[in-house]
């Protein structure tokens, strides 16, 4: 995945001059984040009723304009309509109804224990915007992935500007015209373009930055940070494997691999299975199990299916076209390789036991194509994954205890699923983010409201209880009483101040 | 260690990483001990290292450094089984039967960048975190304070495990080809523009950093009806100011701000109080660090060069380039674009800045960068409130200054120029973490209707069923029978 565009500047110029909205460079952008500033200097996003009011909108936005929505989607990915409302509109107001449902509670000051250090004393961590932030967003779930981390940023009281990815045109567009017919446009603006643009956004100072992508924009994003002491989330991406045990239900496991495959998004998402571990001895009865599941869900002709997602343009196609040219590879397909170049569309594929050297097990899939790796036994299955960069996500599937305790301790990743796939994004109370390659940060939940906050640590002492010892200058006494003191050792302490003879 | 080396040693540490030993609970308890004993048993040899780089008397050596270190090695064993311990978090009702965790664990092997003004605590106090979360760590401390370094390089090896805990000593080159290295986590303090440069190096990597920078702390300084109560504040603010390694501090205040009317009251106050605590001759009283350094006193002296600056200075100016003292220096009201007034000060000069009215003080705050640390002395509720809701800083300590510091409770790290991340305590431990999310379904329960081939039919009963629980429809979709 690469940030390049194929319009041309003059034509971005020419569709904004159409739309009348703003062609950023670094001028702009750097009067756009002085205004945001402004307003934030107001304090006017920090009210709760300010923040509330926002995200309301937001979910008349999803639920007015839905029909825009699908529309945008099956334009930009060709995305089947109950995938759609699923995951970018029924997910986003999830995650409204969560802040709207908790805001009041997570905005109050978490009170702190203190100890005999500072005593008398009280404190308290409270919650404080971080100003204006900036989310870039990306092209497979364009309205989850812009829409989610922009009601975290509002959440937390902060101003936002939002960069729709221009992979998804149409999706852009429509938040770009839609968002300030919505929200308060004073605080929350869009701002459509590519490399050049995005360029000239982070030039500027953000107080955060959330960037959902892959780990060689992540890198870019994380260096322009550091010009500012910007931090940083990135959400990228990985191999996310799946080792299947033999002990499974065979039946519901397929479901589930295929679901958290091909049903998200063509396999284009980030945690999408990318290739499955499993037993050279059970391998025929899983292949066997997946190709007549696909077949169930898909038909015998997947290519005129129209439940699932098409490639979302010829780049992507070509990329993946390449992998499966590749010599090494193209003997290896076992179910599938079907294409349609016009159409842009693969059908759900499977290869078994590609070499370990080939492109295809090197670099993040993110299409229909699922590898199938033999082990002899299922725990060999960790080397394999460990020998990689960290995943998002890593998946089992097995009735074994010891096998999932043994998965759970030794495998590191973002999340981890346990006898199913990509659900843990659903779940709220999880932080969903990745580790190493795979990303730093998390969000969703209050992990959201989290990430766009300050923690700002607040101490209040009284004035009585001044312990001379702190102060010079400074005698044996004093010193025996700060140790007592910085010991947490009240015994020690009134021994001292008593003056008893310290050995 | 040298750095010929270096990518042996990282192979090493790779390696002990992956062999799972930092992992066990039994090898990072061991750890732990092993410096507890290092403080124990070298007590009197680091008051000397620190005495030699910094000149800092034993009661700062171990009220800011041995004791602080100390503090935090005991809140980390005796807290460790529950850091390390996965929490359960509640999941959706109708995913049941559906169980989730968080799960803790080390990053991997993690670089510690020290600095030389508590050079024992800056490079321990992280250290401790990240062993607490079973990481593998390389430890460079400043070569600022080479005594202390050469101490922490002579002992970290033989009181913990040498093949997951090394230290490399040096300067910026020593420094550049750490950071050329793959981390999974750096954690660095010191100055701003040096945290640019680490978080640029760890770009490279998608390393994330922690950045405990620095800032221009203030001081506010309301006026205290009550004479006691501006005695004990009077004297924490000097403690404030010279207390902590003579001014050079991330949290020392940096500035003082006080209305007009009570400007000669209170430096007159201040000057009492200055000579009580540190006499006429504190370098000898052992009441003070020194100046680091001679590049640090020049620094200084060039703050106060410009004849308007050194114009406002009302007590205190007299240096001493060969012993590398500076009088405790307090300034009245110096030019608001001058260097004393823009830059961290990091030494023993105290700008007072009268304001008209104390609320004045929040604007002027503002009008400069987020700083670590703001101590506010009042007993005005609604100044208190205001304060905290119209400022931003780290952290804002009432009555009192430095003291969050050893605060276990408390998040210590900065914002916008004074860094991000934080530390301390669980703080610690969880910045070295991965918090990993793990979700375990069971095969019972699953429903067919929620697959492809997708009908207008199956889409209707979503929408019927979508008005209630967003989070119930995903999840049936992928399987859970609906109660």
């Amino acid at each position: 995945m690469s940030l390049t565009s194929t319009a041309t500047k003059q034509q971005v110029v020419k569709e904004a001059e159409e739309k009348k909205t703003m062609v950023v460079d670094s001028k702009n952008a750097a009067s756009l984040v002085s205004e945001l500033r402004g307003t934030f200097s107001t304090g006017k996003t920090r009210s709760y009723e300010w923040r509330t009011t926002q995200i309301k909108n937001i979910i008349k936005l999803v639920e007015e304009r839905e029909s825009d929505i699908f529309e945008a989607l099956r334009s930009d990915l060709s995305k089947p309509e109950l995938e759609s409302f699923v995951s970018e509109i029924s997910m986003t107001k999830a995650s409204c109804k969560t802040m709207l449902k908790e805001l009041k509670h997570w905005m109050k000051p978490e009170p702190a224990k203190t100890k005999l250090t500072t005593f008398p004393s009280s404190a308290e961590i409270v919650s404080e915007p971080l100003g204006v932030v900036l989310v870039i967003s990306a092209w497979n779930y364009p309205v989850l992935l812009s829409l989610d981390p922009v009601i975290g940023a509002i959440a937390a009281g902060n101003a936002v500007v939002l960069k729709p990815s221009e992979v998804a045109p149409a999706t852009s567009s429509l938040l770009a015209k839609l968002l300030p017919e919505y929200v308060d446009k004073s605080a929350i603006r869009v701002v459509e373009g590519a490399v050049a643009e995005t360029t000239a956004l982070l030039e500027q100072r953000w107080d955060k930055i959330l960037y959902t992508g892959n780990g060689k924009v992540g890198r870019i994003v994380m260096a322009a940070a550091a010009k500012h002491l910007t931090p940083v989330v990135l959400e990228l991406g990985g191999k996310n494997p799946v080792v299947v045990d033999s002990n499974v239900n065979l039946k519901v496991a397929v479901r589930r691999i295929i679901a958290g495959k091909w049903g998200c998004n063509n396999g284009q998402a980030c945690i999408s299975p990318d290739y499955i571990i499993t037993t050279k001895s059970f391998a025929p009865q899983l292949i066997d199990a997946l190709k007549s599941t696909l077949e169930e869900f898909y038909g015998k002709d997947p290519l005129q299916s129209k439940d699932l997602s098409r490639i979302v343009n010829s780049s992507h196609f070509q990329r993946l076209a390449q992998l499966l040219d590749d010599d090494k590879v193209s003997g290896k397909i076992v179910h599938g390789g079907q294409r349609d170049e016009k159409r842009i569309k693969i059908a759900p594929t499977l290869l078994l036991d590609v070499p370990h050297n080939s492109l295809i097990m090197k670099e993040e899939i993110f299409g229909p194509l699922l590898l199938i790796i033999t082990v002899d036994k299922v725990e060999d299955s960790f080397v394999i994954i460990n020998s990689r960069s960290k995943p998002l996500a890593a998946y089992l599937f097995t009735n074994d205890k010891a096998l999932e305790k043994k998965f759970v301790d030794s495998i590191s990743a973002g999340g981890m699923l346990i006898n199913d796939t990509c659900l843990h994004l659903a779940v709220h109370t999880l932080p969903f983010g990745g580790v190493g390659e795979s990303g730093m940060g998390s969000y969703h939940g209050k992990f959201s409201f989290d990430t766009f906050s300050h923690k700002k640590a607040v101490l209040y002492r009284s004035f009585g209880g001044d312990a001379s010892a702190r102060y010079p200058p400074y005698t044996l006494k004093k010193q025996r009483v700060l140790r007592a003191l910085l010991n947490g050792d009240i015994i020690g302490l009134i021994l001292t101040l008593i003056g008893w003879p310290r050995k | 260690m040298d750095l010929v080396h270096l990518e042996d040693n990282m192979e090493e540490l790779r390696e002990c990483f992956r062999s799972r030993k930092t992992k066990s609970a039994a090898w990072r308890r061991d750890q732990l001990e092993g410096l507890m004993r290092l403080l124990k048993e070298k007590e009197s040899e680091i008051f000397k290292a620190l005495k030699e780089d910094l000149g800092k008397p034993p009661a700062e050596a171990y009220r800011d450094e041995v004791g602080v270190v100390r503090k935090s090695l005991n809140l980390a064993l005796s807290c460790l089984d529950d850091w390390m311990a996965p929490k359960k978090v509640h999941v959706p009702r109708i995913g049941f039967p559906t169980t989730g965790e968080l799960v803790p664990e080390p990053l991997g092997v993690v670089l510690i960048l020290a600095c030389w003004n508590f050079p024992f605590t800056l490079a321990l106090d992280p250290l401790i975190g990240a062993i607490a979360a079973g990481n593998a760590a390389v430890l460079k401390p400043s070569e600022l304070a080479p005594v202390t370094s050469s101490l922490l390089a002579e002992y970290i090896p033989t009181y913990l495990d040498n093949k997951a805990v090394k230290v490399f000593q040096g300067g910026s080159p020593v420094a550049e080809r750490l950071l050329e290295m793959k981390w999974d986590k750096i954690f660095f303090t010191g100055s701003p523009r040096v945290g640019r440069i680490i978080m640029s190096a760890a770009a490279k990597h998608l390393t994330p950093v922690t950045l405990e920078l620095g800032g221009k702390c203030p001081a506010v300084l309301d006026h205290l009806p009550n004479h006691r109560d501006g005695e004990v504040a009077i004297r924490r603010l000097v403690n404030g100011k010279w207390g902590p390694c003579y001014g050079q501090a991330c949290v020392a205040i940096d500035y003082l701000l006080v209305e007009e009317k009570h400007a000669s009251a209170t430096i007159n106050h201040l000057k009492d109080w200055i000579t009580k605590f540190y006499g006429d001759r504190p370098l000898e009283t052992n009441s003070i660090s020194r100046i680091v350094n001679k590049s640090h006193f020049k620094r200084l002296r060039n703050l106060v060069q410009d004849p308007t600056v050194a114009a406002s200075i009302v007590h205190g100016g007299h240096m001493d380039e060969d012993n590398l003292f500076i009088e405790p220096t307090i300034l009245l009201n110096p030019p608001s674009e001058s260097e004393i007034m823009t830059e961290e000060i990091f030494g023993p000069f105290l700008p007072i800045i009268t304001l008209k009215k104390i609320e004045d003080s929040i604007e002027f705050v503002n009008s400069k960068p987020r700083a670590l640390a703001m101590y506010v002395f009042t007993k005005n509720e609604n100044f208190q409130k205001r304060v905290i809701a119209e400022t931003s800083s780290g952290s804002v300590t009432f009555n009192d200054a430095i003291i969050q510091f050893l605060c276990d409770t408390l998040p210590f790290g900065g914002i916008g120029e004074s860094g991000f991340g934080r530390y301390h305590g669980k703080f610690s431990f969880d910045t070295f973490s991965h918090e990993k999310a793990v979700l375990r379904r069971s095969f019972l329960i699953e429903l067919s209707f929620g697959s492809p081939p997708w009908s207008d039919y199956k889409l209707q009963f979503l929408r019927a069923a979508y008005n209630f629980d967003y989070i119930q429809v995903f999840l049936m979709l992928l399987g859970l029978k609906r109660k």
